[in-house]
């Protein structure tokens, strides 16, 4: 089955983050397929690198990177020349984002601040992907209050 | 922007401040309303305030955007529902609701007030039927 999973909490405030890590890791261990992770609310949290948890705690932002890493959650596109391009699909909404300062290159910029946070093994992009992952997929599991 | 059509119901189940989750709830909607998919709300739980008129949020500084919801019919959204009992259990009627227009600008059909008050049976149908279920 082709999986979509939405997260509506931020890390360590709320178990969802947790819960959607264990049923992805499941759904994936199982041979099914999680296309795209989209973080959204407080969700976004969950994207920033510098997250830094006690020692014996799980690191949720890594534990992501490194299922997403270990099962290519991730997009493939050729342009013309037949460049491919990778991208992860964890991906954080952008205006959900910039609400709570979840920033990348291209936000800095355009809103003039002087660091990054965003995780290099998520993005950051609209609203219009969480959208579109809930049309292709055969289930959109939301995880939240 | 994509042939699948699918049954999107979104379901709003929280006051709409106190929490940012019915105004982002609602930026999901007017984003999705690009994707020409088949749309319905519905309302339950504390979710039923999102729509009662007279809203004014000036003691607590947030936005007012409850005028939003008034232009759901102009974002292909054609259905709005709203659970009986959870109005029953606030005491609320529809006469506390606001009215939301809608109108197909090819064919000018129109209708006045889109916003239905259906009782369990008939939200759990609605679920049933549904192909998305996002719930806010």
């Amino acid at each position: 089955m082709k999986f979509a999973i939405q997260i509506n909490e931020g890390p360590y405030q709320h178990q969802a983050s947790d819960s959607a890590y264990f049923f992805t890791k499941a759904a994936l261990e199982q041979g099914h397929e999680v296309f795209r992770v989209f973080f959204y609310h407080d969700g976004v949290n969950n994207g920033t690198r510098l997250t830094t948890p006690p020692q014996d705690d799980r690191n949720i932002v890594e534990r992501w990177a490194e299922l997403a890493d270990q099962y290519k959650i991730q997009s493939v596109t050729k342009d013309e020349n037949g460049n491919e391009t990778v991208q992860t699909e964890l991906v954080v909404c952008v205006a959900a984002a910039q609400r709570r300062g979840i920033v990348d290159e291209g936000e800095a910029k355009r809103n003039g601040k002087d660091a990054t946070n965003i995780h290099p093994k998520f993005r950051i992009s609209g609203l219009g992907q969480l959208v579109e992952a809930a049309i292709q997929a055969d289930r959109l599991v939301v995880f939240g209050d | 922007m994509s042939e699948t059509v699918k049954k999107f119901l979104y379901l709003n189940r929280k006051a709409p401040y106190g929490t940012i989750y019915a105004w982002e709830s609602l930026e999901v909607v007017l984003i999705g309303a690009a994707f020409d998919q088949e749309v319905r709300l519905m309302f339950l739980d504390d979710g039923v305030y999102q729509l009662t008129t007279g809203q004014d949020t000036a003691g607590v500084g947030m936005k007012n955007f409850s005028p939003t919801y008034r232009t759901l019919g102009d974002y292909e959204v054609k259905n709005i529902y709203v659970d009986k009992d959870s109005l029953e259990a606030r005491g609320l009627t529809q006469d506390d609701l606001v009215a939301i227009a809608w109108e197909d600008w090819e064919t000018e059909e129109e209708i006045e007030n889109i916003v239905e008050v259906v009782d369990a049976a008939r939200v759990s149908e609605l679920m049933e039927e549904s192909d998305v279920i996002f719930s806010f």
